[in-house]
């Protein structure tokens, strides 16, 4: 869905120069982690512990390790609008910007898929070794 | 160059610290808190996916003092961006905007994350995880 007027969208305004797209998108994955990050930090803490064998056999259910995933990549796309928005709002030099840009899209690519490769491991009940 | 500076737009300084600009400021310092938390969710489940030993050393990472108080900061860094978030999408909505509404909302969310902070570490505790 896009808010964005016509006019807007051929003048590329807003301080990132792409309207409200991001504005968007922050808001529906915002929405989304509220059940999804919930359901995962209070399964986590109603396990009856947290050492290797509880919190591997939990993953390992099918719709755990499905929404688990689903959950950390939510959580990256949104920990990425955000801190890109911060960026864009207090940083000025454009050749830091981009640097601080650049940085973030590859960190948060980096440890979302780290993140997400870590869960369809357990989920497969693929073992290291 | 003009004889003397323009005059600027006025910015943070000038203004009365109150609890609305805090709390808008809080929300983004636990953002980028919480994006910091993220290179130790993936190295907690990355630990996990390399089986018994290299879970339990991560485990030992987090249950060592530094990273017990990390993950109390992160905690209340959570439930705050959450409950203060959830204060953003009703003003999305446009409600809540009276100074009664927001003043009590912004109370709300910061009393509410030290509390469920507290309730978490305490019960945490209380069943010994820590």
């Amino acid at each position: 869905m896009s808010l964005r007027s016509p006019l807007g969208r051929v003048l590329g305004t807003g301080s990132a120069g792409h309207g409200s797209g991001q504005w968007w998108a922050q808001r529906v994955s915002a929405v989304a982690l509220i059940p999804l990050a919930l359901w995962f930090f209070c399964s986590l803490l109603a396990l009856p512990a947290l050492d290797f064998s509880a919190v591997q056999s939990w993953l390992a259910l099918p719709w755990n390790g499905f929404l688990a995933a689903l959950m950390v990549a939510v959580l990256a796309y949104h920990s990425y609008l955000g801190t890109i928005e911060v960026v864009e709002d207090y940083v000025h030099g454009n050749a830091m910007k981009l640097s601080l840009l650049l940085l973030l899209r590859f960190a948060h690519v980096l440890f979302g898929a780290a993140s997400l490769y870590a869960i369809l491991r357990v989920a497969f009940g693929i073992q290291a070794s | 160059m003009p004889a003397r500076p323009r005059p600027l737009s006025p910015h943070l300084q000038i203004y009365r610290w109150q609890i609305g600009n805090s709390l808008s400021i809080l929300h983004r310092l636990t953002g980028i808190a919480l994006a910091l938390g993220l290179p130790a969710l993936s190295f907690w489940l990355i630990s996990l996916a390399g089986g018994a030993a290299s879970y339990r050393a991560a485990a030992r990472v987090f249950g060592s003092a530094i990273g017990v108080l990390l993950l109390i900061g992160w905690t209340f860094a959570f439930s705050y961006h959450l409950l203060n978030g959830v204060r953003h999408l009703f003003w999305d909505l446009g409600a809540g905007y009276e100074r009664g509404q927001r003043h009590a909302s912004g109370w709300f969310a910061v009393l509410g994350a030290l509390g469920l902070t507290l309730w978490v570490w305490l019960a945490l505790w209380h069943f010994g995880r820590i």
